[in-house]
């Protein structure tokens, strides 16, 4: 385990000659703040509403991986001022999907923080989101002693075609893509790890229920008061050392969890996924990205009669898909 | 004669020193400590900042650490200054730099004067309250506590073990009877300054610095030597959850903190603005007092704590996932299992439905598909019906089913002919689980059907050698379901009286009895049926024993009664 720690430290240093500083504002974080880790292309589209949202949320600082983005979204996080910017045009794959820049900059940048890792198509809720800023969690989390905050990727989708209703920039993803699947989901221990592995929602459902071991993981562990120690195994699924991923109880009681809203079936989706078919820079071949591709072709509506619409964490809590815990 | 405040502070010292003015604005002179292990420069500062208020002093520092002697030093020595250097104070009310008063000052003030000489304090003996955690309740004053918790746990561990193993004992000097309570208290002068100057002092310091978590039983116990009158309750709102560590206040817990008859609150965010605004005002802008109702915040927190030590039964999620034992039940609501009904009556289904209002399934965990009910592809919770996903965990199944439709009974159908040998132990498992089965009861559709006679023979020894697996796991000494078993043959010589059990434990009010019955399966012909497999060299056994011959016992021989009369 240690072993493999280090070796993810190192792809971690190899990866990084690749990352190009375009504009470096990291003097400008405090002690105490929150900090945001994310790696993108080509999601100009999404960026304002997401930058928009973890800011209400308490976010200090984006540190953010541009891997070659050609839509001018690279020169709009540029110019924001609580951005800093790093670009490369290596692989996204052979940097292990992003993880091996980000370690590099959590490393470097996160020791000590609180630092959430997301995609721009994921948004962070926790209990409380709609009335306690981020700070208030992570205060919390210090004085339980806690170290890492799970957050399960709920895949969010609209009512009808995929493709239907065109996504405006600055717009919430999530008035689109309203609805989810509340409770379809399979667990299993990895006992290698001591993770979670999730499974389940709309993408089992409609893209795999027949193979289902190949379903995408919906684990992670976003939200992390970082170590320079620390290193995330794969995407922020699993990370070392272990004992970070413990973030559920099992003992018959509730550690408290939040959700990552995944936006990632908009019009946007058909595009991407035929993109990245012939990119070829995802997960085991982007096995996921042809599944998509084969039935977004003809029918791509992932809703069906028992969806939920989304509504608030509440009600992602009384669902059972996250829990307050012990904080009230 | 007024209200004296120890302030305790470690942290946020912006919000410690709003607070200080507060309580100095209403005329309460303070003694503030400051953490020894906040840096000088903070510290000056923080001093500085208060350099304009005349009634502040400053306590000597000590480190404290939780858990630790520390605290109760650190208040010993305010204490001191503050009898000393006010000497018009009758209360001395300890706090932290994290504490937000409720009420106006005022009012604790003419509370406190009424009553010159009372002591609030929560002091109870270790014997009746089961407040402590880590289980040392006792023990924490019997043993010695030289290591801290929180930095040297294998140390505090292993030394603990270790006195255990020899049996060491502390003696409790003088014979007081040592009592726990809330560290934050609020004492008369009479009762403080008699601590502080007892001439056995010493002897107390020693013998309760090395006891755990002194500042949760010195002033507790000694305040039971000298007080006039106790009244053991804190007069500040503390809320401890499951590790013995304070709930935090937010702006959200406003209209519940204007509830509370408290005085005070602990512990409040540093950055709930609100929360400062709202109740750090003068006695004019005040909000209009609400009827206090600490029960709720009482219920908010216990709830909060059972939560998260108890969890919700039959939830599996991503923060929730017990090993197995720890599940406190498997599903989280009661459900029915029925074996061979839906083979012996035609329609079992629809009347089950009719009568008894629950949600009645085909066979679940049928090869093909999840046979759900009125023939849908995705069930509750978006649940999907393909057995690819089901047998990739069909546990998960179970319980997702069940914990979708929570308030509305579930029930299926489970035969020889289903993917069992991944569920039936979780099944048998369950309290929730009512399983009803009527044994060999499949043979009846390889009655009814058009098969060649062999395809019969080989279907009926591979289905019949499955149930006799199933019933022996149905037998099992581990079993924690509600299990019924019949044989065909005695099920069918009474069918009402078992099926008027079965649905009277389900307990929908159906309290006159089955209004109507379902229709049984033509069995005529059916022990010729089993008597030509054993002429075959299959011996059918698990249905009991049926006459080759239509004799009188056969109860389709009578035509049936459609209706139960009673």
């Amino acid at each position: 385990m240690r072993l493999r720690r280090k070796r993810a430290k190192i792809r971690a240093f190899r990866k990084h000659f690749s990352l190009t500083p375009v504009i470096n504002r990291t003097d400008r974080i405090k002690p105490g703040d929150v900090l945001l880790f994310s790696t993108m292309r080509d999601e100009h589209i999404r960026l304002p509403y997401f930058l928009r949202y973890y800011r209400e949320l308490g976010i200090s600082h984006f540190l953010i991986v541009d891997n070659d983005s050609t839509d001018g979204g690279g020169e709009y996080l540029a110019a924001q001022e609580d951005v800093s910017l790093w670009s490369t045009k290596s692989s996204y794959k052979r940097a292990r999907f992003g993880v091996d820049w980000l370690n590099w900059l959590q490393g470097k940048y996160g020791h000590g923080h609180w630092t959430l890792v997301v995609d721009p198509d994921e948004f962070f809720i926790y209990p409380f989101c709609d009335t306690r800023p981020i700070r208030a969690l992570t205060d919390w989390l210090d004085t339980s002693q806690v170290k890492s905050f799970g957050a399960m990727l709920l895949d969010m989708y609209p009512k009808g075609r995929i493709d239907a209703v065109p996504y405006q920039p600055g717009q919430n993803p999530m008035e689109i893509a309203a609805w989810f699947d509340p409770g379809n989901y399979i667990i299993e221990k990895n006992k290698f790890y001591g993770n979670l592995w999730i499974q389940g929602g709309p993408r089992a459902r409609v893209f795999f229920p027949d193979n289902p071991k190949k379903a995408p993981a919906l684990n992670k562990t976003p939200l992390v008061k970082w170590d320079r120690r620390y290193a995330y195994e794969s995407s922020t699924h699993m990370i070392l050392p272990r004992g970070l991923n413990l973030t559920y109880d099992e003992w018959g009681g509730e550690k408290a969890s939040g959700i990552l809203l995944h936006a990632k079936f908009l019009d946007t989706f058909t595009l991407k996924a035929a993109e990245e078919l012939t990119r070829r820079q995802h997960y085991s071949g982007s096995v996921e990205y042809k599944a998509y591709a084969e039935l977004v072709k003809d029918n791509p509506e992932l809703w069906c009669k028992w969806s939920e619409k989304y509504i608030n964490w509440r009600q992602l809590e009384i669902l059972g898909l996250m829990s307050k815990g012990n904080w009230a | 004669m007024s209200v004296g405040i120890i302030m305790l502070v470690h942290t946020a010292f912006g919000r410690a020193e709003q607070v200080a003015r507060h309580w100095a604005a209403s005329g309460c002179p303070l003694v503030i400590h400051v953490d020894k292990a906040v840096p000088r420069k903070t510290y000056n500062a923080f001093v500085q900042a208060l350099s304009d208020m005349s009634d502040v002093r400053f306590a000597p520092r000590h480190r404290c650490e939780w858990g630790t002697w520390g605290l109760v030093a650190a208040t010993q020595g305010a204490a001191e200054i503050m009898l000393r250097d006010f000497k018009a104070v009758r209360h001395v009310y300890l706090a932290s730099g994290s504490c937000l008063p409720l009420r106006p000052v005022q009012e604790l003030i003419d509370y406190l004067g009424k009553r010159p000489h009372t002591d609030f304090i929560e002091s109870a003996t270790t014997a009746d309250v089961p407040w402590t955690i880590g289980g040392l309740d006792q023990e924490r004053f019997t043993l010695r506590f030289p290591f801290s918790w929180r930095k040297n746990r294998y140390l505090f561990d292993k030394y603990v073990a270790l006195q255990r193993l020899v049996r060491f004992k502390r003696r409790i000097p003088n014979g007081i009877v040592p009592h726990m309570g809330s560290q934050w208290w609020c004492l008369t002068r009479q009762t403080l300054s008699a601590i502080l100057e007892d001439p056995d002092r010493r002897v107390y310091d020693r013998y309760f610095s090395k006891v755990w978590i002194p500042d949760e039983s010195y002033f507790q116990t000694l305040a039971r030597q000298y007080s006039r009158q106790i009244e053991s309750r804190s007069l500040t709102l503390s809320k401890f959850d499951y590790q013995g560590k304070p709930h935090i206040f937010y702006d959200d817990h406003l209209q519940l903190l204007r509830r509370s008859d408290c005085f005070v609150a602990r512990k409040i965010w540093p950055f709930a603005d609100r929360l400062y605004e709202a109740f750090l005002t003068d006695q004019a802008s005040a909000m209009k007092r609400t009827e206090p109702n600490p029960g709720k915040i009482d219920r908010i927190f216990a709830k909060a704590v059972e939560r998260r030590t108890r969890g919700r039964p039959g939830l599996y999620m991503q923060s929730r996932f017990p090993v197995e034992g720890r599940e406190n039940g498997l599903t989280c609501a009661p459900y029915s299992v029925f074996e061979g009904f839906s083979d012996l009556f035609e329609n079992f289904q629809p009347w089950l439905a009719r009568m008894t209002g629950m949600r009645v399934h085909g066979h679940l965990f049928a090869p093909e598909r999840a046979e759900f009910s009125d023939g849908q592809t995705v069930m509750n919770g978006a649940l999907s019906d393909s057995a690819a996903l089901r047998d990739y965990n069909p546990r998960a199944f179970l319980a997702n089913l069940i914990w979708n439709t929570r308030g509305e009974r579930q029930c299926f159908q489970m035969g020889p002919r289903d993917v069992l040998t991944d569920i039936e132990w979780d099944i048998v498992r369950d309290p929730n689980a009512q399983v009803s089965v009527i044994s060999g009861a499949w043979a009846v559709p390889l009655f009814k059907s058009n098969a060649n006679f062999s395809d019969i023979r080989r279907e009926a020894a591979l289905l019949q050698r499955i149930e006799s697996k199933h019933l022996e796991v149905l037998r099992s000494q581990w079993i924690k379901a509600r299990v019924r078993i019949w044989t065909m043959a005695e099920f069918i010589e009474a069918p009402m009286e078992p099926l008027q059990t079965i649905i009277d434990e389900i307990g929908q009010q159906n309290l006159r009895g089955l209004a109507e019955v379902p229709r049984m399966a033509d069995l005529t012909g059916f022990g010729q049926f089993l008597q030509n497999l054993k002429n075959q060299g299959m011996h059918p056994y698990v249905m009991g024993d049926f006459p080759v011959e239509q004799g009188m016992n056969e109860p389709q021989s009578n035509p049936r009664k459609p209706y139960l009369v009673r």
